[in-house]
């Protein structure tokens, strides 16, 4: 039976898929066979339950923050008509491509005692008190800025696809427009809410560059002290393991999320009229996000970039910015074949084993970048020297197959949310209509699938891409000789202080972070 | 349709890079480096211009490097390490990753305090870690060592950098082995009750935060002051050289090794050599504004303008072997 054949070929290869992720991970969790207890105990007695307190509190403060701003953002976007709608609707995804460490830097730079804005008030009130710029909630207020586009992006289109039939249908049966929003609306666009919050908050976990600067101390802390500090990588794989803890509960939140959710078809993006004054207060609440999340740092940056009068600007610096683009390219196109791939096998087949397959094959996304990076570079220096046995001359570490394949393991989450929920639009009854008529496979996929499709693929292309580009700690350490990139250099000034000298890479980054954004909203 | 286009692009493009990570070839060395690519390229581009051997290099952070040699072990490509801080290049010996190099240039450029023991890692240039007070709001006749900022006359007057920073830890390091732990943690906690604000990320932050007014004292890595100065020639800041009078001031080194599995060990050795020379040693120290190793090497102007000090003479490895119990006191002492 050809069939049946191919359902399990389907499914073994979803497993493979699982498996490629998973290998890292195990790598670090075999860190467990050997006891640290001594490191343990210390960590125990002295900062651990400060670091799990903070960690808890960062992720229920960014929790509330990105929903905050992503959701009414996305509201209003789609729904609301007020002045400068149309170019706010893609100014606000600007701040996704503004590195997480870059934004605090340039927080705590000008929010700091010594900084412009406290310089300026202690000017005017002599006895101007002060406040600190490292305080737990600027934190919050600087993750949320630069998270809550994923959230705004998927709540977005989900919004938009409820098409106003449904709100018009809920308010001819007599509720407010607020109430209209917190019983049909946001239920409706749950799914992609709660993917979209999946993957801020797991960045959160994972982050360890913004807390830094804040000198905030996370769970992520106890691992870099454990590792740089104690000269103990197992003990740092070891806590670095748990926090796939938290990412349990960060997936069982979208589980739930997603368990309830309905679907409609797409309906005509009308929007609703607004009276003057609200629609005036929205623009101007939008902007000031925009402001802080994105205007400000970028002149900021650019301050600087003028400052250091283009200091370390050549050819060799062009070549930075051809590589960064290049891998950000080839990988979110890798990712995205393979994300959707898993989507579609889970789709079809609705085994638990495919299911829990393709929830392992995510979870890369929520480890501290570099701890990740070192069991990838560990089970691929192990496959390596096995093939070496075999009289394979392989070079897999050092080798650009190994880059590619350390961010398919690290962004699989990235792009699977986004694909899934789209494939989730297309109904089966669809496509059973589809057949019905006498659509083929070829033109079902590409009248039917397809167009459903596409805003949601070009989304996780371009959450991908743009997270290859930003990432630092495995492209550091996996990357060929050559294969520098823009986040590699900024990684070397800073790690040297210089700060200024890095907002050339930095601003050409968030730049080339911008040219995906920009081709995914023009398109109409 | 053209999208699903571009990405079969992007793929052919993987696929045809796939194998693309040629071994090293002969009379080329690879280096594994913790250090800037701005401060280390000159240096190699000069030893190739002068030599003929290419040098590839990556740069990550020497941890990262570390677990990298060790993955790779005898199949290694990197002939040589250099990284900063004695405690990073300790730990990588510590795991068998480096090799011991007889050789009487670096006998001769390197003074034994700055070399391994063992003789598996050399110091290339030092850093020297020091006290920074405002010129406006402090005396320099009341400062004297590190010790003495837990004095309560600095109650809230004093700025510290982070305990994760290694340079503080290996401070700390060099104090246990001093003044031995119960003393060290003692003058750690009254640091920490007299600091005027949260630990600072980074030095210059340190130093600006000094410059407004928001604390009187700090520790810094002079090179830091250096750059600071050189932005701002009327800076109102101060070094301070600590412990002139006891076990003087701290230092670190930047140093480089050769790895125990070094395809070249040889020319590596080459390498290692002309770098303790003097027209390296100006390469590799003045770029940062560091101090040769080698004392026939003077400093560059600038640096020599803050003026001579004593520096402490215990061996820098000490950073390394007490770096895990200076960071547990820390922890116990709460500074963070």
């Amino acid at each position: 039976m050809p069939r049946r054949g191919l359902r399990s070929a389907s499914g073994a290869s979803a497993a493979a898929l699982a498996l490629l992720v998973l290998v890292p991970i195990l790598v670090l969790l075999s860190a467990w066979h050997q006891q640290q207890w001594e490191t343990w105990q210390h960590l125990l007695d002295t900062v651990l339950w400060r670091l799990v307190g903070n960690t808890l509190f960062l992720m229920v403060g960014v929790t509330v923050g990105v929903l905050l701003l992503g959701v009414s953002l996305a509201w209003c976007v789609a729904t609301l008509d007020f002045p400068g709608r149309r170019w706010l609707e893609w100014a606000l995804f600007l701040p996704m491509a503004m590195p997480a460490y870059v934004l605090a830097f340039v927080m705590v730079d000008l929010l700091d005692y010594a900084g412009p804005i406290q310089t300026q008030l202690r000017h005017w009130w002599s006895d101007f008190p002060g406040f600190s710029a490292r305080h737990p909630l600027w934190v919050v207020v600087t993750l949320s800025l630069v998270l809550y586009p994923y959230v705004y992006m998927l709540a977005r289109l989900a919004f938009q696809a409820q098409g106003r039939a449904v709100l018009e249908q809920a308010r001819i049966l007599g509720d407010g427009p607020v109430r209209a929003f917190y019983k049909v609306a946001l239920p409706m666009a749950r799914p992609g809410i709660a993917a979209g919050l999946a993957l801020a908050l797991m960045e959160t976990l994972a982050d360890f560059g913004a807390v830094s600067v804040f000198n905030f101390d996370t769970f992520t802390t106890a691992i870099y002290k454990s590792w740089y500090g104690l000269f103990n990588l197992q003990a740092a794989a070891q806590l670095a393991s748990l926090l796939l803890l938290f990412v349990l509960v960060a997936l069982w939140l979208e589980r739930r999320g997603r368990r309830r959710a309905r679907f409609s078809e797409l309906g005509g993006r009308k929007v609703m009229r607004v009276r003057p004054r609200g629609a005036w207060l929205i623009t101007l609440l939008a902007f000031a996000v925009l402001f802080m999340a994105f205007v400000l740092p970028v002149s900021r940056l650019l301050y600087w970039v003028v400052e250091t009068r283009l200091d370390g600007v050549d050819a060799r610096f062009l070549n930075l910015v051809w590589r960064t683009f290049l891998l950000g390219a080839m990988s979110a196109g890798l990712v995205l074949v393979l994300a959707s791939w898993l989507a579609w096998v889970k789709r079809h087949q609705s085994s638990a084993g495919v299911s829990v397959a393709a929830q392992l094959a995510t979870l890369g996304y929520a480890l501290p970048g570099s701890v990740l990076a070192v069991g990838i570079m560990v089970s691929f220096s192990a496959v390596e020297s096995r093939l070496n046995a075999w009289g394979l001359p392989v070079a897999l570490v050092g080798g650009l197959a190994a880059l590619v394949l350390a961010y398919v393991v690290r962004f699989m989450a990235v792009a699977f949310g986004p694909v899934e929920n789209a494939l989730q639009q297309v109904r089966p009854g669809l496509v059973d209509a589809a057949r019905t008529l006498g659509a083929s496979s070829t033109e079902v996929g590409q009248r039917v699938y397809l167009p459903m499709m596409l805003p949601g693929l070009l989304t996780a292309l371009l959450l991908v891409g743009i997270d290859v580009m930003k990432e630092m700690p495995a492209t550091l350490l996996l990357r060929p000789f050559g294969w520098d990139t823009l986040a590699v250099r900024i990684y070397e000034l800073t790690a040297e202080g210089e700060w200024e000298r890095a907002a050339a890479p930095s601003l050409t980054l968030v730049l080339l972070g911008l040219l995906p954004v920009v081709l995914l909203t023009r398109r109409r | 349709m053209r999208i699903l286009g571009l990405l079969a692009g992007a793929l052919v493009m993987a696929g045809g890079l796939w194998g693309c990570s040629e071994p090293a070839e002969q009379n080329e060395l690879v280096v594994y480096t913790s250090r800037n690519d701005h401060l280390i390229k000159p240096v190699f581009d000069a030893y190739t211009e002068s030599t003929g051997v290419q040098i590839r290099y990556i740069t990550d952070n020497a941890a990262a490097l570390t677990a990298r040699l060790q993955a790779e072990g005898e199949r290694t490509p990197a002939d040589l390490f250099i990284t900063v801080d004695a405690g990073n290049l300790w730990n990588a010996a510590n795991k068998d990753l480096l090799q011991p190099v007889e050789s009487v240039v670096l006998n001769a450029n390197v003074p034994t305090a700055l070399t391994d023991p063992d003789k598996r890692w050399f110091g290339l240039t030092v850093r020297a870690r020091t006290i920074v007070y405002s010129r406006d709001r402090v005396d320099p006749a009341t400062l004297s060592s590190y010790e003495d900022l837990a004095d309560p006359k600095w109650k809230g007057r004093l700025c510290l950098r982070t305990s994760k920073k290694v340079y503080n830890q290996s401070l700390v390091a060099t104090m246990i082995k001093r003044l031995g732990e119960e003393k060290t943690e003692e003058i750690v906690r009254g640091w920490v009750g007299n600091l005027a604000t949260d630990v600072f990320s980074n030095d210059t932050a340190l130093m600006e935060a000094i410059v407004a007014g928001q604390c009187d004292v700090g520790i810094v890595n002079t090179y830091y002051y250096g750059r600071m100065k050189r932005d701002n020639p009327q800076l109102p800041l101060a070094l301070f050289w600590a412990n002139q009078d006891s076990s003087g001031v701290h230092i670190n080194i930047s140093g480089a090794a050769i790895t125990q599995h070094a395809p070249h060990p040889e020319q590596a050795k080459a390498l290692l050599e002309w770098m303790t020379q003097p027209a390296a040693q100006s390469l590799l120290a003045d770029r940062n504004l560091e101090y040769p190793v080698n004392s026939a090497v003077k400093p560059a102007d600038e640096v020599a303008s803050w003026g001579d000090f004593k520096s402490d003479d215990l061996n820098v490895s000490v950073a390394g072997e007490l770096q895990v119990d200076a960071v547990k006191l820390m922890d116990r002492a709460g500074y963070r």
